[in-house]
């Protein structure tokens, strides 16, 4: 995985954060991510991020729970093994409706889970790079990637006077790789990155 | 100023003058301090009280069913009260996280954790009494439909009993995901901010890397907010599942259309009680004070004595139609097995009546909600009366049958029973100390969601704005 440069800018409060997204938008900067210790409602319109499809995900692992369900008790009460249960009709749906139900909340539930893990990268053992260990706790934390062309400096500046009270440049990983958090962690340098 | 605010009028969820690093600090101390004494004779006590559980359930499967004192008339007794008694209680967490999340209640934030960690806790416990009641607990793996070599016979997709396996597994399920998703970025604090080498290993682990991308924040809110909307119809389905197991036999005393609706009450009734219970015990011991309010408690004591009262309702719509069915089947029931305070078991229905329908009616005095000493008493008062409920329910409709020679003789627990119940308070108990001493007992990023629009010191700065005329605003903020 290549190792970029970036600078990072720590701001304290969202109404100084969300003008400054705005000013190192319209400036050009190419915004990696920002870090916030809770969700903060419109900064991903403000930066610009597309809305999740994570809840068209949800539907349709909801109707795959529902055509399991379905499918399944139907195939195995009225083809596989019918039953007489009291003289009832063998495709009995209303008594299946409760299990319909669980399987389609069940399958909605873990699919969604499982694809919110995938897309956000989580999982035990994981590592990723931190830019302040303080993101999660205090601080919103905006990491602006560095291309060949960004001078550092000017950067720098332009963050403080946007309202950044602690700025640093880091080189780090994007990715993630496996590890735990109890040892340093090691970048894999890519030299053809420092060259350029 | 802050991009939102929230009127002085409504109560500060967060009092005292905090920043977001204070919040941080005070839910994050009882997790880096030593436990206290009395957290280590608690823990031990309730790790004593499972060990007991441990004992009458080891001596049931060995010598079988008749350990308990059920026979062929009691064939439910004290176990499957319990179990829906538990069950019952596991309610209040998705409830109070998923519902009023949905309904956007401010208050939810301060105790959702918790109430969600006691859901997960009480449905284990909940779920140990119809397993070991099966007897050759070995072949409990027959509930689950698969392929056998018996035919295959599948289970039947037509009873309830089936219906509360699925019910009860998924909502556990349902619940421990939507719990552990709120935990990640909180695991994620507390792996950041961790001194020594062993917390960072296992926070981190804890925390699957969570850093607090934007990104994953959008991805994490519509998560919440899809596994809200699933747990809603979830919450409500499960007992009403539970209560068909009831409602579509035919016992006088069971077979009756309004034990979903009621049964449903009756959770939410006894699950805030249960939360109630905790909370005021926690937030003494954890000095959170600012963060479960009196505000949370008296919110919460609203909640029981609605749904109290939906329950005495329901109660008393069983007494007349008991009468007004004129089946004399349905009056033995309720009127004389019941109703009747000198029948064998009248007792426990008006034990039930004092703690669940009478007693909680103090809760129309603003005074009574607002008293912390009060709210412990009555919450203890009506998880007694819940149990009461369902051993009613149980017992009163089963012990005497429609042919006087096969009525049981009185019905009484035996040691193994009333150790098992024992056995998941400790259960119960266990996990739950082990949680408030490892876990976040308060929803850490959510606090800090809603710190700025109804923190105590926040909403003072709102008052100038207040007295302004809606010109002045809209000219100065909203141009």
């Amino acid at each position: 995985m290549n190792v970029k440069k970036f600078v990072v800018g720590c701001f304290n409060d969202e109404s100084v954060l969300f003008p400054a997204v705005k000013k190192v938008r319209t400036a050009g900067y190419k915004i990696h991510d920002v870090y916030t210790p809770y969700p903060v409602h419109g900064l991903d319109h403000a930066m610009g991020l597309r809305e999740t499809s994570l809840h068209t995900a949800g539907f349709i692992y909801a109707i795959t729970g529902t055509c399991t369900a379905l499918g399944g008790i139907s195939w195995i009460l009225t083809s596989d093994w019918p039953l007489n249960f009291g003289g009832k009709p063998h495709f009995s749906l209303p008594a299946w409706i409760p299990i319909i139900f669980e399987l389609t909340v069940l399958f909605s539930a873990v699919g969604m889970v499982l694809t919110f893990c995938y897309l956000c990268r989580l999982a035990p053992f994981l590592k990723k790079h931190h830019f302040h260990p303080r993101a999660t706790d205090d601080y919103f934390v905006m990491a602006i990637e560095c291309t060949a062309k960004t001078n550092v400096d000017d950067l720098k500046a332009f963050l403080q006077n946007a309202g950044a009270f602690e700025i640093d440049v880091q080189n780090a990983e994007t990715g993630w790789w496996l590890g735990t958090y109890d040892k340093e962690q090691q970048l894999i340098k890519d030299s053809a990155v420092e060259i350029a | 100023m802050h991009l939102k605010y929230e009127s002085q009028l409504r109560e500060p969820l967060v009092y005292g003058d905090k920043n977001f690093h204070q919040v941080t600090e005070d839910i994050c101390r009882p997790i880096e301090v030593k436990p206290s004494k009395l957290w280590y004779i608690g823990f031990f006590i309730s790790v004593a009280l499972l060990m007991f559980g441990v004992y009458s359930v080891y001596s049931e499967v060995v010598y079988g069913v008749g350990q308990w004192n059920l026979n062929k008339t009691v064939g439910w007794g004290w176990d499957i009260t319990n179990f829906v008694w538990w069950v019952g209680i596991g309610h209040a967490g998705t409830l109070i996280s998923a519902i009023l999340l949905l309904f956007r209640q401010g208050w939810r934030t301060g105790v959702n954790r918790a109430a969600e960690a006691m859901t997960i806790f009480a449905v284990m416990c909940a779920g140990q009494f119809p397993i070991w009641h099966m007897g050759r607990v070995w072949m409990a793996f027959f509930v689950m439909p698969y392929p056998n070599t018996r035919g295959p016979l599948w289970v039947n997709f037509n009873s309830p009993l089936l219906w509360d396996v699925f019910a009860i597994s998924t909502y556990f399920t349902v619940s421990l995901l939507f719990w552990y998703s709120g935990l990640l970025p909180d695991f994620g604090t507390i792996r950041d901010r961790a001194k020594t080498k062993l917390r960072k290993k296992l926070y981190g682990i804890a925390a699957f890397s969570w850093t607090g991308s934007t990104k994953h924040w959008q991805r994490h809110e519509a998560l919440s907010l899809v596994l809200a909307g699933l747990s809603t119809p979830l919450v409500l389905s499960v007992h009403t599942i539970v209560s068909f197991d009831f409602a579509t036999s035919v016992i006088p005393g069971w077979h009756t259309t309004i034990f979903p609706p009621y049964f449903v009450a009756g959770a939410i009734f006894s699950g805030f009680a249960m939360v109630q219970t905790l909370m005021v015990v926690l937030r003494k011991v954890y000095g959170l004070q600012d963060y479960i309010t009196i505000g949370h408690i008296e919110a919460m004591n609203k909640v029981i004595v609605l749904t109290g009262s939906i329950v005495g309702c329901a109660y008393i719509t069983e007494l007349f139609m008991g009468w007004y069915s004129q089946n004399k089947y349905e009056a033995y029931t309720f009127l004389y097995s019941r109703g009747n305070l000198f029948s064998p078991y009248g007792w426990s229905y008006w034990g039930m009546m004092a703690c669940n329908v009478i007693s909680p009616q103090i809760f129309w005095f603003r005074k009574m909600r607002r008293n912390v000493f009060v709210t412990f008493f009555m919450s203890i008062i009506v998880n007694i009366g819940m149990w009461f409920e369902r051993f009613v329910i149980i017992v009163t409709s089963l012990y005497r049958d429609y042919l006087p020679s096969s009525w049981s003789v009185y019905y009484s627990p035996t040691i193994f029973e009333i150790g098992f119940y024992m056995g998941t308070f400790g259960l119960f108990f266990t996990c739950f100390f082990l949680f408030s001493k490892y876990f976040p007992v308060i929803a850490i990023a959510e606090i800090k969601h809603v710190l700025k629009t109804s923190g105590e010191s926040y909403k003072d700065a709102v008052g100038d704005i207040e007295v302004q005329k809606v010109e002045e605003f809209a000219h100065e903020y909203a141009h």
